[in-house]
Parts: structure tokens; C-alpha cells; sequence
């Protein structure tokens, strides 16, 4: 197995230009965001050409970037003013159909991940566009180039709504025949809207509204302090740091 | 001339070769299938949502019920991809403990496909003889984390607790007594791993007796050979990996190319079928069973030298024991931010994937930096491999989608999630 003298990640900026933008990498797996309209195109080069060869999609899945960073505890000045015990806020699972959040104006709400897998090359790769408008969010289908596709964006558009144009079959595939809404959204209660269950009576299954009442415990909360940061953590990633470069030269880039 | 024309019919949701609650809407034209359409969720439990409402650490039990046959797999990519964003490795030792019981899991699910494989295309007795070493495996999940099924035994920064010691043995009873009871209780005098030596030691001898059943039964072979064949380009493009890949005679296996816990210290070899019928995923799965028994054993070497922690020690992660507790201020405070925040895990995405016994499971994780995931998505193999249902099952005989949906190796809680 031949390996590509320079980084994936040069590579892709060679070949595609502005028409990506190249994120962090994680665990020799990097992230590239793609424009809606470029999508095809760069998917087509990354299943076709020989230094990508993607041959596989691996997984498609959509994110709900609405309340992303969102606590309901504040944390930051606990300490001048004492704790508030009160949670606030409507994070995922706090809320029922009926004071379900207003879906605010966000700007690249739904973002449709996949994940590629080389086995020429033997690299993933995490591709990610977002939907232009996030009132009727429209990405190409990648059924044509890479036929797993299929049942992952019918899973996405069911679960989030993002509809996949030129997708040869969207329906929807994990909830019930007939269901309304799309239940990942962030705005969705965790609780769902409607029950189900069979009626001796009228001799058929009924759909009546849910009567459980949202129970979460645990507040979520964001801490950026010293906590995760402690001296153990930063020496166990400096010394992974330190290996990797090590390796990377040894092995003369055995993983971007 | 009296018309002719396609049938349709419904196959499951409640069908004993169904797997679990598959509806599969196919278009007969007399016996032979014109189209497969399958119609999944009904066993979507939304657990990528109920993730999203929890801690990190409260959804590990959640894992274990998606695919319940090879549960500590699904976890291990779980905890993986936590780990991968909080920077920390468990200790070594752990590691090794979560590549023992990943190849006891791959045994045991390779285990109940032969059997309920076997059951569906009319092989009884692989059923019972499966079913005898099956309760063995559930002995060594239940001696390690209390349960038979649903373990939530890895952790973020290790295993929940060490190999026990000893091995719960038979009592006497109506049914197990006198010399019966004697040698039933023979491998359960040691520790747990003196057990699973014993047991990985002699299974062997247990795979040849369902091999003398199938491999050359003349009716097995009628019912899978050429049936539900896969070409390798096919299996590339249906997103196809796991045993679906290697029946096809593509040699990828995650355990050797992309190693993770301690696959890249343990010797086996790697099954690869040729073509890519029910017979030759039949083939590599028994060869999959006799290289776990390999590696457990490899495994117990090891562990039984070793001796060593298996959790982490930063309290920042993972909690302390009930002892520091008593008599340390800070590990009580760390305790009780613990169990009712859950820890914080920096910004960023990350995937983690394992090779589980039905192909690559996958944990795509983003975290915004709070204390419960912001999007958790699973990858599950058998979802990719039922999406291709129609172009194998296409031309077929009806008896034959029971062997095609048979050697897919589905099951519902990880294909609906």
C-alpha cells in the first residue's frame, strides 16, 4: 500500500480550492466543509480520483446545530453571587409540544455529516455541508455516487427533515406510518406529541396527545475551567502529542 | 387468458426468521421475488435523542440494548469516542480485559447466529449445541459486571472493575446433582479467568461438532451456497463491512488496520471468503469464532501476569472508590459533582469505531463542552446491510430471503436504533 507522500489535508486544498474549507482533525480523522453547491462535485473527485478513493460512504447523519453551546446553569459567576439552584432554559427534553422553543433564525442550522472510508488508503474522512435555509433545508442526494446513501439520508430527512434532492425514494424509514414533524430536531420534545395505544372499546388503535409530564434531571452545563485542564490531562496530550511526531516521522506519515 | 399478475406480501413485522420486527414487503412474481422493500423502526427507541438528555456516562446502558447480541462491542466505540475527546487512554490492562471480552462478545453473537441461522433454514440441533456454550459466555458477563446481558462494563477511562477472583459454580439441584453436578462445576473452581482459559481452551473441540453438522450437510449447503451473493464492487457500494465484506473477499478488518485496545499485541488471522455467498459468510463466521478463542486465550496470558489497575486515577472522570471517599474532603466532593453533573467534555467531533462482531460500529460524538452529548449518532452495521436487501434478495425464491436476511446478521435494536 502506497502512501501519498504529502497530508490529506494539502492534498484536498490543492485540489478543491475555496470550495472547501478544511476544519480541525481529530484522531487522524479531518473534517472538511463543503459548499452546498460544490457537494456533488467534490464527493464525485473524492470517490473517483486515485489519490482520495473513497470508496465507501460509511455513515451519513444529520446535526441540529440550534442551542449549540446553550446551558441551562450558570456557572461563570457562581462564585460572587452564590449558585442559582433554579434551571433555566429549555434544553433537549425540558419541554412539551405546547411550549416547544421558537426555532430562532439560525444561520447553518442543519448540517449533514458523512463519513468517507478509503480502503486504498486506508483514511476517513468527515465531510460536512450545511443546509442553505433552514426553514426548507435542501442538500443534493449522494445516492448517485455512493448507493449506501440511500437509507442514511432517508433516516436523515425523517428524523431531521432535510430534504435530499434527486434522492430516488424519500420516504421516511424509522417512525410511524403517518407520523408528523421530525423528532431529532432540537425544538422537538423528547416526550414526542402523540401516544399510541390500542382501544378495547372502539376495537382500533387510537392516537391521543401524550400526558407524561418532561422529566430531566441532570442540568446541562458548559465548564471551560481549570477543571479539565489539570496537569495529568495536559501531560498525557503532550505526550501524545510528542508520540505522534515521533511516529508521524518515523513511520514517515503513517496517519495524517 | 385469465390475467396474471405480481403479488404482494407481507413478510414479518412478526415472523419467526424475521430476526425481530422486520416488515418486508416483497413483490412476488409466483415464488420468486421481484422486489424486496423492508420497512424498519419499529423498534426505534430514539436513543441518539435520549443521549442527548443525559450525562455521558448514563448512556452506556443504552448501548448495550442496540445491537443485544454483541453488547460490550457497541460500548467499547461508545467509551472510545469519550475518551477520544476527553485525551485520556485507559491503562493497559484494561485494555487488554476490554480485547478478551470484545472476542468473548464477537464468540457469543457468532454463536447465536449459527444457531438461530441454522433454525431458520431447518437445522435444529445447532440450536441446542449452541445454547449450551451460549450460558457459559453469559456466566462470564454475569461474574464481571452482574448482568448476563446488558453489562455497562467499560467506562471512560477503563473497565468498571477487575476479573473477580472466583466464578459463581452450580448447586446442587433436581436436575444438576452427583456426577453431573461435578462436572459441570470442573472449569469453576479458579478464578474467572482459570474459567474462561478452560472454556476458550476446549471450544475448539464444541465449533468442530457444529461444523460436522453443517459444513458438509448436503441441505445446509443447498440452502446457502450461490444464494444472496454479494460481488466485492456491490459490497463497497451498500456500505458493507464486517463479515458482509470479508464473505465478499475484501480483506479489511479494523481490528488489523485501524487497532485499537490491543489488537495490535495479539496474533490471529483474518477469514476471507471468496464468493460472497450465505455459505461463505456461513464459512468466515465459524473461522471468526475458532480466532477469538485464539485471542481470548492470548488475552488471559497476559491478564493473568499482569496484574494492574483498571480505571484510570483522575477524579476528574471517573469516581472515586467508596473507600477515598470516606476519608478524602476533595474525592467526596469529586464524587458528588460526579454522579449528579456527569463530567464536561471539551469541544470538538470526534468517530470512533469498533470492529463488532456484525461489521464497523461507529460512535460519531460532537460535544459543545457540556456535560451530556450535543449529537450522538451510531453507526450501525446492520442498517447499511439491510438497505441492500433489494439488490440481494432480487431473483430469489422466497425461501431463499429467509437465508439472505438469516446470514445478514440483523438485529433490530441497532438497525432501528
Amino acid at each position: 500500500m502506497s502512501e501519498p507522500a504529502k497530508p490529506i489535508s494539502e492534498l484536498l486544498s490543492d485540489r478543491f480550492g475555496d470550495r472547501i474549507s478544511i476544519g480541525a482533525s481529530t484522531k487522524g480523522i479531518l473534517t472538511v466543509e463543503v459548499d452546498t453547491s460544490a457537494w456533488l462535485e467534490v464527493c464525485r473527485s473524492l470517490r473517483d480520483e486515485e489519490e482520495f478513493s473513497f470508496e465507501q460512504l460509511t455513515d451519513l447523519c444529520g446535526v441540529d446545530y440550534l442551542s449549540y453551546g446553550q446551558s441551562e446553569w450558570e456557572t461563570d459567576d457562581a462564585s460572587s453571587e452564590g449558585f442559582n439552584r433554579g434551571v433555566e432554559g429549555q434544553g433537549p427534553g425540558r419541554f412539551n409540544w405546547a411550549d416547544r422553543p421558537e426555532a430562532e433564525d439560525l444561520e447553518q442550522r442543519f448540517g449533514v455529516v458523512a463519513h468517507l472510508l478509503s480502503f486504498k488508503h486506508n483514511r476517513r474522512l468527515r465531510i460536512r455541508c450545511y443546509a442553505p435555509d433552514e426553514g426548507m433545508p435542501i442538500v443534493p442526494s449522494l445516492v448517485d455516487i455512493w448507493s449506501s446513501a440511500n437509507w442514511y439520508e432517508r433516516e436523515t430527512f425523517d428524523l431531521f427533515g432535510v430534504v435530499f434532492e434527486g434522492h430516488p425514494d424519500l420516504r421516511r424509514i424509522m417512525t410511524d406510518y403517518g407520523f408528523t414533524g421530525h423528532p431529532f430536531r432540537k425544538d422537538f420534545p423528547l416526550i414526542g406529541n402523540v401516544a399510541v395505544r390500542y382501544d378495547p372499546q372502539k376495537k382500533r388503535v387510537v392516537y391521543e396527545p401524550v400526558e407524561i409530564e418532561p422529566r430531566v434531571g441532570v442540568p446541562r452545563v458548559l465548564r471551560d475551567d481549570s477543571r479539565y485542564k489539570t496537569d495529568e490531562l495536559d501531560q498525557a496530550a503532550e505526550a501524545a502529542a510528542g508520540e505522534a511526531a515521533v511516529n508521524g516521522s518515523a513511520a514517515g506519515e503513517k496517519e495524517d | 387468458m385469465a390475467e396474471i399478475r405480481n403479488y404482494t406480501m407481507n413478510f414479518g413485522p412478526q415472523h419467526p426468521a424475521a430476526h425481530g420486527v422486520l416488515r418486508l414487503v416483497l413483490e412476488m412474481d409466483g415464488e420468486t421475488v421481484v422486489r424486496a422493500d423492508p420497512h424498519v423502526g419499529l423498534l426505534h427507541r430514539a436513543t441518539e435523542k435520549l443521549a442527548e438528555s443525559k450525562p455521558f456516562n448514563q448512556s452506556i446502558g443504552y448501548l448495550d440494548r442496540l445491537d443485544y447480541m454483541s453488547m460490550m462491542c457497541n460500548e467499547h466505540a461508545y467509551v472510545r469516542a469519550i475518551e477520544e475527546l476527553l485525551g485520556i487512554e485507559p491503562p493497559p490492562r484494561a485494555q487488554w480485559i476490554r480485547t478478551m471480552f470484545d472476542e468473548i462478545t464477537r464468540f457469543s453473537n457468532h454463536l447465536l447466529w449459527i444457531a438461530s441461522c441454522g433454525i431458520d433454514l431447518g437445522a435444529m440441533t445447532v440450536f441446542l449445541y449452541a445454547f449450551r456454550e451460549r450460558e457459559m459466555v453469559m456466566d462470564m458477563y454475569e461474574a464481571v459486571s452482574g448482568a448476563r446481558m446488558h453489562a455497562a462494563y467499560y467506562r471512560p477511562g477503563g473497565v468498571y472493575r477487575d476479573l473477580p477472583d472466583s466464578i459463581a459454580p452450580y448447586k446442587e439441584s433436581r436436575w444438576t446433582k452427583g456426577k453431573d453436578l461435578k462436572r459441570r462445576n470442573e472449569w469453576r473452581e479458579g478464578s474467572l479467568l482459570d474459567f474462561i482459559e478452560a472454556f476458550a481452551a476446549d471450544v475448539p473441540s464444541k465449533i468442530d461438532e457444529y461444523e460436522t453438522l453443517l459444513t458438509n450437510n448436503r441441505i445446509w449447503k443447498q440452502r446457502t451456497v450461490g444464494i444472496g451473493v454479494v460481488s466485492p464492487e456491490k459490497a463497497l457500494q451498500l456500505g458493507c463491512s464486517g463479515v458482509m465484506l470479508r464473505g465478499s473477499g475484501i480483506e479489511w478488518d479494523l481490528r488489523k488496520k485501524q487497532p485499537y485496545a490491543r489488537y495490535d499485541q495479539v496474533d490471529f488471522d483474518v477469514p476471507v471468503g471468496v464468493g460472497g455467498d450465505c455459505y461463505d459468510r456461513y464459512l468466515v463466521r465459524v473461522e471468526e469464532m475458532r480466532q477469538s478463542a485464539r485471542i481470548i486465550l492470548q488475552c488471559v496470558d497476559w491478564l493473568k501476569k499482569n496484574p494492574g489497575q483498571v480505571m484510570l486515577k483522575n477524579f476528574k472522570v471517573i469516581p472515586p472508590t467508596r473507600e477515598e471517599m470516606k476519608d478524602d474532603m476533595e474525592a467526596l466532593i469529586h464524587h458528588f459533582k460526579l454522579f449528579t453533573e456527569g463530567f464536561c467534555v471539551p469541544a470538538g467531533e470526534t468517530y470512533a469505531a469498533v470492529e463488532a462482531p456484525k461489521g464497523e460500529f461507529g460512535c460519531y460524538l460532537v460535544s459543545d463542552g457540556a456535560n451530556k452529548p450535543f449529537r450522538a449518532h451510531f453507526r450501525a452495521p446492520g442498517f447499511a446491510h439491510l438497505s441492500g436487501m433489494n439488490e440481494m434478495a432480487r431473483g430469489h425464491m422466497l425461501a431463499d430471503t429467509v437465508a439472505i436476511i438469516s446470514t445478514l446478521d440483523l438485529v433490530f435494536g441497532e438497525v432501528d436504533r
